[in-house]
Order: structure tokens, then C-alpha cells, then sequence
């Protein structure tokens, strides 16, 4: 088989294999800072000394205001087509649910944030408690009875 | 925060079928298939003709290429109404994505590398392959991660 045959082959499987990956875990919420929080850490880092996420949200966007019970916190960016269906789900959870507000922020514009919460790509979703702890995060558009699902991790 | 959605979607003429942009993704899979598949001399005039279609759906936006038209006249008329429209601005980025790949393999085949282009076209061939069969923008998820490092 020809270079040029085996390059096809092998960009198709790496296509394939990272596609399925991406098909599996897209818009799934995942536990960050609870589970790293859980008890028999051997390092005995406490976890509220941690700056929550939201005081570095606050620090960047000083006129935004977090929900009373959760927050929604959305990065987006101007190249992100998935980005538009997670703006809409999360607009409509938040409409529907008391005390939940949908904060849509633009991840080019906010670079240092963007580090200080390690969003790698857009659109990533933050939920954060009503503290303003992130609780669980997911990439890529997540589905509605997710979201739900995952705020009410956070909503007691 | 955000308004709901079904008037945004009418107030914004601007979005396209997202099933165009895969479209147009599947043809240039064939297009790059071809290039790594036929000898030097008939991969570079593909690789120049990929370029130059890609650099008219980066300069004219991806509504303006021939893929676009032919989806619009041929394709669609077939599917159904799409769920949900999108913008049309991250698969243009893509395209200037792909041109950037095409350049550099155009010029690897001119100066004799072939294998050094056909690499360069394999990376194109992932991102279309990864457009084609899941809608999925490799370049424009590029872009956020080149802004934290730039």
C-alpha cells in the first residue's frame, strides 16, 4: 500500500475513534470539585481555601450576578456552532427554574478566566452552587434533562 | 437571562442548514481521499483545486461555494426542513482552516516532500472526516485553544 493510502487509513480511524469519543461524552455533566473534595485525599489541601468559581467570575465580569440557588455559567465563542443550542437550553432551564440564572459569557474576551477555570472549548457549561462552588461541568451542547438532572444535584 | 428561542431563529436570516457545511464536508473527504490515492502529478492539481475552494468558502463565506449550491439545488430539496439553523461563521473558519493544511501540502508537492504533503492532507482529512460523519468543527475548537496559549 501506497504512504499516501496509509495516511487515508489512518485519519479515518483517528476521525472515527475521536468522533465515537466525542459522541459518548459530549454535554454530560461531570462532578470536578466534589469529587476532588471527597474525604481520603492525602493531600490535605482544604477545599474551602479554594477561591470559589464564581469570585473569579465576579473578578472578570464585576456587573454580573449569580443565582440565588444555581448558576449557569456558559462560555461561548464567536467560531462555536453548538454553541447556539446550548444558549437556548440553558436560557429555558433558567426560565423555568426559580433562582437559576443563565450567565453566557464570551470566552475570547475573558482569556484569564478562561485559565483560572481551565475551559479548554466552547461551549462548556459550568454549574455553580449557590456559593458559587462549580459543582459539575460539561463540554459540548448538553441535553435539557441533563442540566436538570445536574442542577438538581445542587437544589435541595 | 437569554430570550427563548423560536423568534430568534426567524429574526436571524443569516443561519444556514447546518446539513450544508457536512455536505460540503463530505465532498472535500472525497477530494482529500483522492489526493492521498493518485500520483504526485494528478494530487497536486487536486490539492490546488481544494485550495482554491477552500479560499472561496473562507473569502465568500461557505453559502457561496459550488458545494453550497449544488446541497441547495439538489440536496436539500429532498430532507426535510432542519430542526435548528445555524451560524454560518464557524464552518467559514473551518475553511480557512482547511486552506491553511492545502497550502502547505500544495507547497510540500511543489518542492518535491510528497510525503510531507500527504501528512499535512491526512490532518484536513481528519478535520473534514470528523464534519462529514458527526457535524463536528475541529478547527473552530481550535480556535479557543490557540487564544489561551496566543
Amino acid at each position: 500500500m501506497s504512504s499516501g493510502l496509509w495516511i487515508a487509513l489512518v485519519a479515518a480511524v483517528v476521525a472515527l475513534g475521536f468522533g465515537a469519543y466525542r459522541a459518548m461524552t459530549d454535554g454530560r455533566f461531570r462532578g470536578r470539585r466534589l469529587d476532588e473534595a471527597a474525604p481520603g485525599g492525602s493531600d490535605g489541601v482544604e477545599p474551602e481555601s479554594e477561591p470559589s468559581a464564581w469570585s473569579y467570575v465576579a473578578a472578570a465580569l464585576p456587573t454580573a450576578t449569580h443565582g440565588e440557588r444555581a448558576t449557569l455559567l456558559q462560555f461561548s465563542s464567536a467560531f462555536c456552532a453548538p454553541c447556539r443550542a446550548t444558549r437556548r437550553v440553558l436560557a429555558e432551564v433558567a426560565e423555568v427554574v426559580p433562582g437559576v440564572v443563565h450567565l453566557e459569557v464570551d470566552a475570547e474576551h475573558h482569556l484569564a478566566l478562561v485559565r483560572h477555570l481551565d475551559v479548554l472549548r466552547t461551549p462548556t457549561t459550568l454549574v455553580l452552587d449557590a456559593t458559587g462552588r462549580e459543582v459539575s461541568r460539561a463540554t459540548g451542547a448538553p441535553r435539557k434533562e441533563d442540566v436538570v438532572a445536574a442542577l438538581g444535584r445542587v437544589i435541595t | 437571562m437569554t430570550s427563548i428561542a423560536s423568534p430568534d431563529q426567524l429574526s436571524r436570516p443569516a443561519g444556514i442548514d447546518p446539513r450544508g457545511p457536512q455536505f460540503t464536508a463530505g465532498i472535500t473527504v472525497v477530494v482529500l481521499v483522492a489526493i492521498l490515492a493518485t500520483p504526485t502529478a494528478v494530487a497536486t492539481v487536486l490539492t490546488a483545486v481544494q485550495a482554491a475552494l477552500f479560499a472561496y468558502g473562507a473569502a465568500r463565506g461557505v453559502q457561496g461555494t459550488p458545494h453550497a449550491w449544488l446541497f441547495r439545488t439538489v440536496v436539500r430539496p429532498r430532507l426535510s426542513a432542519p430542526s435548528e439553523l445555524e451560524d454560518p461563521a464557524p464552518p467559514r473558519f473551518a475553511q480557512a482552516v482547511g486552506l491553511a493544511f492545502t497550502v502547505v501540502a500544495l507547497v510540500a508537492f511543489l518542492a518535491g516532500a510528497s510525503v510531507v504533503a500527504q501528512v499535512a492532507i491526512g490532518f484536513a482529512l481528519v478535520a473534514a472526516l470528523l464534519n462529514a460523519v458527526f457535524g463536528f468543527c475541529l478547527g473552530c475548537e481550535m480556535y479557543l485553544l490557540l487564544k489561551r496559549i496566543a
